[in-house]
């Protein structure tokens, strides 16, 4: 269990070295000593002002992913629960869409967050409502709520004043780290960790609805304050890193299956080496996104999804094998 | 002495009376068997009893004290509940399965202490499942899994033990096991409550049975009668023997 921890923070150390040194430009290592030696050379400055804050803020995005999608798994007892696929992540693209439409994103560098949350806590409240009764209505439910926020972001692409404005939208949603600074980094922050840590509390409560809602009831469970806290946490800091990034899927639905089998299967041991494994996976699919070289570059969240759906079939076979 | 009341407890599910009017008390020592035809509202009256279904009208007290002031955390604390074929989502192993009975008490974050150990032990012999301690819950079979969820139940040593059906799917030679668990149980100064479909062990181990029929209390007595058993299942039963060899031999089915 620790074990497994400390790899995957190993895993997550060099993940971080290499995205810093690695790109269009190589460095060499010997750079990641110049931005403290030499902070004025080139080598620094692209350390310092282009890839750290793109690295940093990888690793916050993709922990986000792996711990929630750890949650709403644990949560919805569903191995298919994800931000993406219970419509969080197309309520955060929605608000942040309305941001960019409305031109608000230009009043306040903090609107496409808000925005962002607001759709995501609207969007997850809205699946959690409609899904109350068993799994699979709240899979629909997810896909309801996924349906009508598309919609919304269509009607959006569709009354575009210009095409710029729609490319402008359109581009976004594919999801790409490219071209963060430091203020995407600290815009997000404050909300990331206050939503981690309500997420953070869930795991006991998890553990217990491994048994199931009425049994987790008896044991002392409060299911009204577990989905508050779910919701919220999961609004809070998949919204705000989804108005900043763009949509990123599969991070969520690969990272708990991961580690699940190591920590023994208990929901609570999965959140922590979940959100690990998803900062480790978002990290070494950026720099293989930058890797690859192509005019338009690939977008992150394209790669993601390039490489998940595979994964989002394998798992979809092995439920209907275990099916009665 | 702890006492867990129903006050005229009423449940109306989707225009349905499931219990109607239901009143009985219960002391810790006993050893309750709450038996009828399928639909009687058993578990919907254990399920009021436990706290976790709020009942129409009327309510459920304990120590003079309506369930419903407590806190959810302070009453698992002293009161647990077992399902009828309660279910695992998680392949985890049966220690972690009989561990999460202790949920309550755990710390919020953290690895279980070591204290909690010898709970687990405990729990895992009296129910024969010392061999399987590692296994994969999932993996067990069906009367094995029965016994895990009873162990799950028991880790906490509650004052309260309510269980729904916790014999059903069990071979002879476990049923009488866990029958004989849960009087010891009760010797020792609990207070259980059980449904059950078997008559012959309800009526050899139970202190008191209730016989439940269309939501109403149709009888509440020391013990079983092949009248009863008539008026309540519509069976004609034959009586034989006496306590601990007391025993129901079921003939054909009867007019009500």
């Amino acid at each position: 269990m620790t074990r497994l921890n400390l790899s995957l923070v190993i895993l997550a150390v060099l993940a971080f070295a290499a995205s810093l040194l690695a790109g269009r430009v190589w460095l060499p290592p010997s750079a990641l000593l110049d931005v403290i030696h030499q902070p004025d050379s080139l080598a620094a400055t692209i350390v310092s002002d282009i890839r750290l804050p793109r690295t940093v803020l990888a690793l916050i995005v993709g922990a986000v992913l792996g711990l929630s999608g750890a949650v709403l798994q644990g949560f919805t007892r569903n191995p298919l629960a994800e931000p993406a696929l219970l419509g969080v992540s197309s309520g955060a693209a929605l608000g942040a869409v309305i941001a960019i439409y409305f031109g608000l994103a230009a009043l306040s560098p903090v609107t496409g967050p808000l925005m962002g949350m607001a759709g995501a806590l609207a969007a997850c409240g809205l699946t959690f409502a409609l899904g109350r009764n068993g799994t699979v209505a709240l899979v629909l439910a997810g896909a309801a709520v996924s349906s009508l926020t598309a919609a919304g972001i269509a009607l959006a692409l569709n009354f575009a004043p210009n095409p710029y404005a729609a490319y402008e939208i359109m581009s976004w949603l594919l999801g790409s780290l490219a071209d963060k600074s430091w203020t995407q980094v600290l815009l997000v922050l404050p909300f990331v960790i206050v939503g981690c840590a309500l997420l953070a509390m869930t795991g006991r409560a998890l553990d217990a609805l491994s048994l199931g809602e009425a049994q987790a009831q008896s044991l002392g469970v409060n299911l009204f304050r577990l989905t508050v806290l779910v919701v919220a946490g999961t609004a809070l800091s998949v919204g705000a890193v989804t108005s900043v990034v763009g949509a990123i899927g599969f991070i969520g639905l690969v990272a708990p299956h991961l580690v699940r089998p190591i920590v023994g299967y208990s929901p609570r041991r999965v959140l922590l080496p979940s959100a690990l494994a998803g900062a480790v996976l978002l990290l070494c699919s950026d720099i293989a996104a930058r890797l690859v070289h192509t005019n338009p570059e690939l977008r992150l969240g394209v790669f993601t999804s390039l490489l998940g759906t595979p994964f989002f079939f394998w798992l979809v076979v092995r439920i209907r094998r275990r099916a009665p | 002495m702890t006492i867990l009341s129903a006050e005229n407890v009423s449940v109306t599910k989707g225009g349905r009376a499931i219990l109607r009017d239901v009143s009985c008390q219960a002391h810790t020592g006993e050893f309750i068997a709450v038996v009828g035809p399928n639909g009687a509202g058993k578990s919907t009256l254990l399920s009021a009893l436990a706290g976790l279904l709020k009942p129409g009208s009327g309510r459920v007290l304990l120590d003079a004290k309506a369930l419903g002031a407590l806190s959810m955390a302070q009453l698992a604390a002293r009161r647990a509940y077992l399902p009828q074929n309660p279910r695992l989502e998680w392949p985890i192993s049966v220690e972690r399965l009989v561990a999460l009975g202790l949920t309550a008490r755990l710390p919020a974050v953290g690895e279980l202490p070591e204290s909690f150990a010898p709970a687990i032990s405990r729990a895992l012999e009296l129910c024969d499942l010392t061999a399987q301690r590692d296994q994969t819950a999932t993996t067990l079979s069906g009367g094995e899994f029965a016994r895990a969820m009873l162990a799950r139940a028991i880790v906490s040593t509650p004052q309260i033990l309510i269980v729904d059906e916790p014999i059903t799917g069990l071979d002879p030679r476990h049923a009488m096991a866990s029958m004989t668990l849960l009087s010891r149980f009760a010797a020792e100064g609990a207070l259980v409550i059980a449904s059950l479909h078997d008559l012959t062990l309800a009526a050899r181990h139970a202190s008191r049975v209730i016989v439940l029929v269309d939501g109403a209390v149709l009888s509440d007595a020391d013990s079983l009668t092949e009248e009863l058993i008539h008026r309540a299942f519509g069976v004609r039963a034959l009586a034989s023997g006496a306590g601990d060899s007391r025993g129901f031999t079921l003939l054909s089915p009867s007019e009500k």
